[in-house]
């Protein structure tokens, strides 16, 4: 019997103090929004989806009623339909694309009623896929992130023994521990994957691969591996004061809110975000929605240049946070051991070219620092791997197959990426799927 | 402002929207309320011996979401006694003396007609609506459409009833025909004042997929009933424009089916409708509906320059003409804005299938599709199914080609 993962859960976890922010619409919602749909023919939502889901088919089926099939069109695609619902920036996905947003009309609820057909069909038990006929071959998937789980599924239905192995003791990678509990809950994430599970793929947790299992063991034992360990531990700042209580790693602290209740916001007055993301706004928003009285972002470069939506950040900006721009800290001040402020110099400069303005200097008071300045490259299995081709610390491989230079390996999801979305994580792991498929059918 | 009082075969209302004889005029207190509201007038619930009725009675069509597109039911006539409804009208009638309150009566035997017309007028009933249409039930024990379907039968029964009556006579038909026409002109030829028409339509709105049942499901089975409200409008214009239009036809109409808003009232008018009845509209939204109709349509004339219904009842009757009267050289392609257009491509697909594949995607990376102009056959499909106004138009093409109708056509052909 497969390992129930949702009850491994520790039960007081901060995360749970959040609202969703879009939540389960009933039945007379999802069919009256169902019935805004065109069914597009050729329909540019159903592009813009990087798995491909047929979009106006799922939507036809819950204006029918017909949850089963509708949950079913979804999953075919997108083995993890119900996270990709929660998660996905849909504003510049499926729903973006949407033609309603030509005529000034609002875009079709895409997510919402994606959601709606998965959920709906989970909570009554039902088993989409299963395993396909043995072809006593085996794979290895290291990592059970959306890449690693997406591959995992795939290779089982097509009938391949697949072993999964995880260093974490729950798994789902960033996907259970990184997105913001406003989209998406962990125990919503955790039964997904319990219904991944029932394919017919095993899940070892606690084992990370090249420290507690030896890769020449692993090569040894399995036909085909998969590598899809993600990104490391939040990048430094490389400033002064960063080892100061009440500075901490954003992803790191995201993943205490979503598993443990370790973080106390009724202590924090002002809270500092550095960095200018997607994570960094997430975060912003999650100690607003915390109730932190004074939030702020801080960003070095200029409003335009932010890399996390905009939709995000005007969401944020409206829910009171603030915005502190061209602005970079020099040094995280304490005293006691403890957090008490940032010292901040603004900068100049556009497109790249950025510059310090001289004599600008200030001391912003904060009790609580966030870095979100992007995430460590996971160099340390790639030097183990032979032949492993490395570019800029992520991994090189062939864009359709997603097979390394070492031809026993595949790899895909944020380690080649460099971080994207977790749909996008699902996409890929797929078609590597596919072509360890081929491959491993070419070598009986 | 327009004046929409109308005077129907001699009975006055101060508009044209009579409750129809249904649900909504069980009652003094719902009549009442009604008229309170600004209903012109009300066909009481017809009065027959009572009846009993089954749990549940309706049955409702949802289509995308939208409820009550149409409506079925299997409810009989009243369920009260003749006291109790001869009591209220009287009640009514005396309260609301400029109201237009008919009475709509269904019998068997001549004697019980005779009985029945004396009593509804005693009571103050304004004229009478004789229920040949009830396609349920009712029509099983030989009366109701049974009546409706044998224009012999629907004479005799009403030369009984204008023999005792001494307020005008409608008899109200039944769309459950082959031909509107024959009961039409029996109801003319006996010399009925006026026709309401259409009656329920015989249906069954749907079957429970899990129960098997069709629904309304009374205990595990279903049966047919009638169907009415916005989906039956269509057929209810075809019938009462298939009697204004047909040749020595005089008789007045009431007009009903579907009618919802203004709109709806405006078109039966123009094919020649009188009064109009409304029945499903009223029992979904409530009574307050009819404040949007007077308006509507009173706004409506103003902006047409009518001064009263009379001046434009029955203008669209000449343009209803038979198919072999069409003109030949008429001609409309479709065009495509492109300034409109939203890219769906449900016209490329609808034109590919059901048109006359003529609908292509262009070549220039762009969605917007385009019409090949020689090949459109001018259907209308892919304007239909643009979900932007006005984005697909049909452009007229003149051929500079006289009227040519297919009677004439067919003339030229054989000589
Ligand atoms: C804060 C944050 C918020 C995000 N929010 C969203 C969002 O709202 N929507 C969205 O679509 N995307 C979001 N993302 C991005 C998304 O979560 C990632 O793109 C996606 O999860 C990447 O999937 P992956 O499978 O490649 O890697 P990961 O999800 O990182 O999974 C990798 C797994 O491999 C395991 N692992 C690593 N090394 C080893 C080893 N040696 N042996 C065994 N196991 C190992 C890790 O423990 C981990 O579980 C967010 C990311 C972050 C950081
Ligand atoms: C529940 C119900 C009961 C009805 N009962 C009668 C009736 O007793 N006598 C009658 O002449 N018509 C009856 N009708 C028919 C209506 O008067 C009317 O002809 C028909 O509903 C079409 O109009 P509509 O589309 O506005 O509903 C009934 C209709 C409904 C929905
Ligand atoms: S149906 Fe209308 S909006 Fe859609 S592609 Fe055709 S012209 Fe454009
Ligand atoms: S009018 Fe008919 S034939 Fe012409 S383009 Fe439209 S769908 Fe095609």
């Amino acid at each position: 019997m497969s390992v129930s993962f949702v009850e491994k859960l520790e039960c007081p976890r901060t995360e749970l103090l959040f609202e969703e922010s879009k939540p389960l619409f009933n039945k007379d919602q999802a069919v009256s929004e169902a019935s805004r749909c065109l069914f597009c023919s050729d329909a540019p939502c159903m592009q813009a989806c990087p798995t491909h889901i047929n979009v106006p088919l799922f939507i036809r089926q819950i204006m029918t009623e017909n949850l089963n099939g509708s949950a079913k069109t979804i999953l075919s695609a997108n083995i993890m339909g119900l996270s990709c619902a929660h998660a996905c920036p849909v504003e510049v996905l499926c729903e973006g694309a949407c033609v309603m947003n030509k005529e000034g009309k609002e875009a079709i609820h895409i997510g919402r009623l994606q959601r709606y057909a998965v959920e709906n069909a989970y909570a009554k038990g039902i088993n989409f896929f299963s395993k396909g006929n043995s072809t006593g071959k085996k794979a290895a998937i290291i990592g059970s992130g959306p890449a690693g789980l997406s591959c995992a599924a795939e290779l089982a239905r097509l009938g391949h023994e697949v072993v999964v192995y995880e260093s974490r003791r729950i798994p789902g990678g960033l996907d259970s521990t990184a997105v913001a509990p406003y989209k998406l809950f962990s125990d919503a994430a955790l039964k997904e994957i319990a219904f991944i599970q029932r394919i017919g793929i095993e899940i070892k947790t606690g084992i990370t691969i090249g420290k507690d299992f030896a890769l020449s063991e692993l090569e040894k034992q399995y036909d085909l591996i998969f590598v899809g360990i993600g990104l490391g531990q939040d990048s430094l700042l490389k400033i002064p004061g960063e080892d100061l209580t009440g500075c901490m790693g954003v992803v790191e602290w995201i993943e205490n809110i979503k598993r443990n209740n370790s973080f106390n916001p009724g202590s924090i007055q002002s809270a500092a975000v550095i960095g200018g993301g997607n994570t960094a706004i997430d975060a912003v928003r999650e100690l607003k929605k915390l109730k932190v009285p004074k939030v702020t972002l801080i960003y070095r470069r200029t409003e335009r240049e932010m890399s996390g939506y905009k939709h995000e950040k005007d969401r944020a900006a409206q829910e009171g946070v603030e915005f502190l721009f061209q602005t970079t800290p020099l040094e995280i001040l304490g005293s006691g051991g403890r957090v008490t402020g940032i010292k901040l110099v603004k900068t100049k400069g556009e497109d790249g070219r950025l510059s310090v303005v001289s004599g600008s200097e200030f001391n912003f008071l904060c009790d609580f620092v966030l870095k979100a300045a992007g995430q460590e490259k996971l160099s340390g299995l790639f030097s183990q791997i032979k032949n492993l081709k490395i570019e800029n610390g992520l991994i090189k491989v062939h864009p359709e197959t997603f097979q390394t230079d070492n031809p026993k390996y595949y790899a895909a999801g944020d380690c080649v990426s460099g971080g994207e979305e977790v749909v996008n994580s699902v996409a890929d792991g797929k078609k590597a799927a596919k072509a360890m498929h081929q491959s491993l059918l070419k070598g009986k | 402002m327009a004046d929409i009082s109308i005077n129907f075969a001699g009975i006055k209302s101060p508009n044209p929207f009579w409750l129809a004889s249904g649900p909504l005029t069980n009652t003094a207190y719902q009549v009442m309320k009604a008229f309170d509201l600004g209903w012109g007038g009300a066909v009481w619930k017809t009065v027959g011996i009572p009846i009993v009725n089954v749990y549940s009675r309706y049955g409702g069509l949802t289509y995308h979401g939208n409820r009550l597109v149409g409506l079925n039911n299997n409810e009989l006539i009243t369920d009260r006694s003749y006291e109790e409804n001869y009591k209220e009208i009287y009640q009514v009638k005396k309260k609301y003396p400029k109201n237009a309150l008919l009475v709509s009566l269904m019998f068997e035997t001549k004697q019980e007609w005779k009985e029945h017309v004396k009593r509804a007028i005693d009571s103050g009933a304004d004229g009478l609506e004789l229920n040949f249409g009830c396609p349920h039930g009712m029509c099983e024990r030989g009366m109701g459409s049974a009546v409706g379907q044998e224009p012999k039968v629907l004479k005799e029964v009403t030369s009984w009833v204008l023999e005792y009556s001494t307020v005008p006579v409608l008899v109200k038909l039944t769309p459950n025909i082959s031909d509107i026409r024959e009961p039409g002109m029996a109801a003319q030829e006996i010399g009925a004042h006026g026709v309401s028409l259409i009656n329920t339509i015989k249906s069954i709105i749907g079957i429970d997929v899990d129960s098997f049942s069709p629904v309304p499901s009374v205990g595990g089975k279903g049966t047919n009933g009638g169907y009415c409200g916005p989906a039956v409008k269509p057929i209810a214009l075809h019938m009462v424009g298939a009697l204004s239009r047909m040749p020595g036809w005089k008789t007045l109409i009431s007009g009903i089916g579907g009618i919802q808003t203004w709109r709806d009232a405006v078109e039966f008018i123009l094919l020649g409708a009188a009064s109009l009845q409304v029945c499903t509209a009223a029992m979904h939204y409530g009574f307050r509906i009819v404040e949007e109709l007077n308006q509507g349509l009173s706004d409506y004339m103003d902006s047409k320059g009518f001064k009263t219904i009379e001046e434009f009842r029955g203008k669209a009757v000449k343009n209803y003409v038979e198919w072999g009267d069409l003109n030949l050289n008429y001609r409309v392609k479709a065009e495509i804005n492109p300034k409109k257009c939203i890219e769906c491509q449900l016209c490329v697909a609808a034109c590919d299938a059901g048109g006359h594949q003529c609908i292509h995607t262009s070549q220039n990376g762009t969605r917007v599709p385009y019409v090949d102009q020689e090949a459109c056959i001018g259907c209308n499909l892919c304007s239909l199914v643009c979900p932007v106004e006005d984005c697909i138009t049909m452009k007229e093409i003149d051929l500079g080609k006289p009227y040519l109708t297919w009677r004439e056509y067919q003339k030229t052909a054989v000589s």
